[in-house]
C-alpha cells in the first residue's frame, strides 16, 4: 500500500513538474519568443484569440504567480488554448485527432520490439558461446545506434520508393472513409508497416541487450547451478529459472526505453508524415504555433508518464520485493 | 593470500598499463575504439581528403558518384564527399561537448546529494527521476523551437540539459554505497574537506562508471543532434551530418532517388554511435566481472 502511495505521489509531482516546465520555457527564453508570434498574428486572429495567447505565454502585466494559476487551472480543464496552424479548431481537438494515431503506432511497436527483444536476448544469453548468439548483441548495438528518422528515410526510400511494396506517407489512403470497415482497417495496417518496422528495428537492441545482460548475471547465481545439477530439464531451467528472474531488472530500465522510443516514435512520423502527435508538434513548431506545441507536449510527457506509472504499479505486483523496499535501496 | 602477498607491488604506471591491455583485449574495446578513431582522423583532416569546399555550389547538382564526384553532388551542387568529411567536424565536436556537459552534470546532481544525504539528497534524487521521465527529445524539440537556430555550442549545452538523468542515477547510487567504506569514514575523520573526499576518494573508484556514462552521452549526443539538425532546429547553414540529411530532405533527395546524398551521412551517425556504445560495454564490463561471460 505504502508503495502503491508512493508511486501515485510521483506520479502526480511529475505531471506537476512537466507542466511548471512547459510554463516556465517560453518565459525563460530570450527575447520572449510569444513576443514575435503576436506581431506576427496581429490583425489575423480575434483580440479574444490573441488576448488567450497573451495570458498563455505571459505577454501581460499580471503578476507570475497570477499567471501561473490562470495557466494550472486552464490546464485542468483541458484548455489548452487555440491552435494557430488550424484556427479555429482548439488544440484539444488536434490532439484528439492525432493521438490515437500515435498511441497505436507506438503501442503496437513497443510491445513487438519488447517481446522479440526479450526472447531474443533470452536465445542469446542461453546459447552465448555458440557464434550466431555472440553476433545478435553486436548487430544489435549497431541498429540501436541508427537514428529513427534515417531508417525511416532508408526504408521509404528503397521498399517505397524503388520497389513499390509498401505507402509512402500518411496513414490511410487518403479517398477512404474512416470508419470500421474492411478496406479502411486494411489501409491502415499497410500504412503502419513501414513506420512500425522502423520502431521495432531501432528499439529492438536495448531490450536485447539489457535481457541478456540480466540473463548471464541470472545463470551466474547458485541456484541455477543447482537446478542443472539436480537435473531439471535445460529448457525449464532457462525459462522459468533464468528468464523469469532476469525479465524483473529489465524493467527498471524501462523509464528510460521509454522515452527513448516515444522520441523516436515522433521522428519516425514526421518522416512518414504519420499524422500522430510527432507530426503535429514539428507542425507546430515550424508554424511557430506555441500553443499548439506546449499543448503536445504536455500530452506526450504525460502518457510516458502514465506508462512508466503503469509499468512500476505491474512491477511492484510482479516482485514483492521492490513493494517492501528491499530491492531499490 | 600467500601468492597474493607474493606477487610484486605494482607501480602506478604499470597498473595503468595493464588494464589499458586488459581493455583492448576485449575485441568490442578494439573494434569502438577503431572506428571513433578513424571518424576522429576524417575529421582532423578534413581539408586533405578532398580538394572541394564543402559550401561552394559550383557544380551540377544532383549528379551520381562518379570519379570526380565520388558520393556525387546535392540538389544545390555541393559536392558530398566533401560535406560528409567536414561535417565530421560539427558533428562529433557537438556530439562530444554535449556528452561531457551531461556527464558533469551528472557528476554534480549525483555526488553530491548522495554524499550530503537528508533532505538535500531527498530534493535533488527527486528532481533527477522526474528528469528521467519526462521525455527527453520532445522538451529538446520545445526547447529549440524557442531559442530558434543557434549556434552549436548553445545546442550542444542545451542536449547536455535534457540528458544527464541517468548517468546522475547510476553515480547517486555508487555513492551511496561508497559513503559508509571504512576508507572514506578514516578521510573525514581525518579532517579532510569534503570536495577533497568527493573528488579525491569517492570520483577515482568510480572512475569505470563515469567513463561508461561518458560514452553513452556520447552517443545521446550525437543522435539528439543528428534529429534536431535534421529538423532544422540546429544551425540550418553549417555543414554537419544532420544538416546534411535536412537538406536532402528539402531537396526532395528521395523523390530524385539522390541515395547518395542522404545514405552516407546518416550512416556516419549510426557507425559512431556503434563506437562509442562498443566502447561503453567494454568499460562496463572491465568494471564489472559479472558482465564477463567466459567465466
Amino acid at each position: 500500500m505504502k508503495y502503491v502511495a508512493n508511486r501515485v505521489g510521483f506520479l502526480l509531482l511529475s505531471i506537476w513538474a512537466a507542466a511548471t516546465i512547459n510554463f516556465m520555457l517560453p518565459r525563460m527564453m530570450p527575447g520572449n519568443p510569444a513576443d514575435a508570434l503576436i506581431a506576427r498574428y496581429h490583425g489575423a486572429l480575434s483580440a479574444t484569440a490573441l488576448h488567450a495567447i497573451e495570458l498563455q505565454f505571459g505577454i501581460t502585466h499580471e503578476a507570475l504567480w497570477v499567471q501561473y494559476l490562470v495557466y494550472l487551472n486552464h490546464l485542468l480543464h483541458g484548455n489548452f488554448g487555440v491552435s494557430l496552424t488550424y484556427y479555429p479548431a482548439t488544440v484539444m481537438t488536434v490532439i484528439r485527432n492525432s493521438l490515437p494515431w500515435t498511441l497505436g503506432l507506438a503501442g503496437l511497436s513497443t510491445l513487438i520490439s519488447v517481446l522479440l527483444g526479450l526472447a531474443l536476448g533470452i536465445y542469446s544469453a542461453w546459447n552465448r558461446n555458440r557464434r550466431l548468439a555472440n553476433i545478435l548483441p553486436t548487430a544489435t548495438t549497431f541498429t540501436a545506434a541508427i537514428p529513427y528518422f534515417w531508417l525511416a528515410m532508408l526504408l521509404v526510400y528503397f521498399l517505397g520508393y524503388i520497389l513499390g511494396w509498401f505507402p509512402i506517407d500518411h496513414a490511410y489512403t487518403s479517398t477512404l472513409v474512416p470508419g470500421l470497415n474492411p478496406p479502411f482497417i486494411m489501409s491502415v495496417l499497410g500504412h503502419g508497416i513501414l513506420p512500425a518496422c522502423t520502431i521495432v528495428i531501432s528499439s529492438l537492441g536495448g531490450w536485447l541487450m539489457s535481457m541478456r545482460n540480466n540473463m548471464v548475471q541470472v545463470l551466474g547465481e547458485d541456484y541455477i547451478l543447482f537446478a542443472e545439477a539436480k537435473g531439471v530439464p535445460d529448457r525449464e531451467v532457462m525459462l522459468w529459472y533464468a528468464a523469469r528472474n532476469a525479465i524483473l531488472p529489465s524493467a527498471t530500465s524501462f523509464a528510460m526505453s521509454i522515452g527513448f522510443v516515444v522520441g523516436g516514435t515522433l521522428l519516425t512520423e514526421i518522416v512518414f508524415s504519420y499524422p500522430g502527435v510527432g507530426y503535429q508538434l514539428f507542425t507546430a513548431i515550424e508554424n511557430s504555433d506555441y500553443p499548439l506545441m506546449q499543448g503536445l507536449f504536455f500530452m506526450i510527457a504525460l502518457a510516458v508518464l502514465l506508462a512508466n506509472f503503469a509499468v512500476e504499479m505491474l512491477y511492484g505486483r510482479l516482485d514483492p520485493r521492490v513493494r517492501k523496499g528491499g530491492v531499490s535501496q | 593470500m600467500i601468492t597474493r602477498l607474493r606477487q610484486p607491488l605494482m607501480s602506478r604506471s604499470m597498473a595503468r598499463m595493464s588494464v589499458a591491455r586488459q581493455f583492448f583485449r576485449d575485441p568490442k574495446a578494439r573494434a569502438g575504439a577503431s572506428i571513433l578513431f578513424c571518424f576522429v582522423m576524417m575529421a582532423i583532416f578534413a581539408p586533405l581528403l578532398t580538394s572541394y569546399n564543402p559550401q561552394s555550389t559550383a557544380f551540377i547538382p544532383l549528379q551520381a558518384p562518379s570519379a570526380h564526384h565520388w558520393l556525387g553532388t546535392t540538389g544545390n551542387g555541393q559536392d558530398v564527399l566533401a560535406q560528409f568529411v567536414f561535417g565530421a567536424r560539427a558533428s562529433l565536436s557537438v556530439g562530444i561537448l554535449a556528452g561531457m556537459t551531461a556527464t558533469l552534470i551528472a557528476i554534480f546532481m549525483g555526488m553530491l546529494p548522495a554524499y550530503r544525504g537528508g533532505l538535500f539528497d531527498l530534493v535533488v534524487s527527486t528532481f533527477t527521476n522526474i528528469m528521467l521521465v519526462v521525455p527527453g527529445l520532445p522538451l529538446l524539440l520545445v526547447i529549440g523551437a524557442y531559442i530558434h537556430q543557434t549556434g552549436s555550442f548553445v545546442i550542444a549545452v542545451v542536449i547536455g540539459l535534457t540528458g544527464w538523468a541517468w548517468q546522475a542515477r547510476v553515480l547517486r547510487s555508487q555513492t551511496l554505497s561508497l559513503v559508509s567504506r571504512d576508507y572514506i569514514v578514516a578521510a573525514r575523520l581525518g579532517g579532510a574537506s569534503d570536495a577533497h573526499i568527493i573528488f579525491r576518494e569517492i570520483l577515482p573508484n568510480m572512475l569505470s562508471l563515469v567513463v561508461a556514462g561518458l560514452m553513452y552521452s556520447c552517443l545521446y549526443g550525437i543522435l539528439a543532434e543528428a534529429s534536431l539538425e535534421f529538423l532544422g532546429l540546429g544551425n540550418i547553414n553549417a555543414v554537419s551530418w544532420g544538416t546534411m540529411l535536412y537538406w536532402a530532405t528539402q531537396g526532395a533527395a528521395l523523390l530524385n532517388g539522390a541515395w547518395w546524398w542522404f545514405v552516407p551521412p546518416g550512416l556516419a551517425v549510426a557507425l559512431v554511435g556503434t563506437g562509442f556504445a562498443l566502447l561503453n560495454f567494454a568499460v562496463d564490463r572491465l568494471a564489472n566481472p559479472r558482465l564477463r561471460e567466459n567465466n
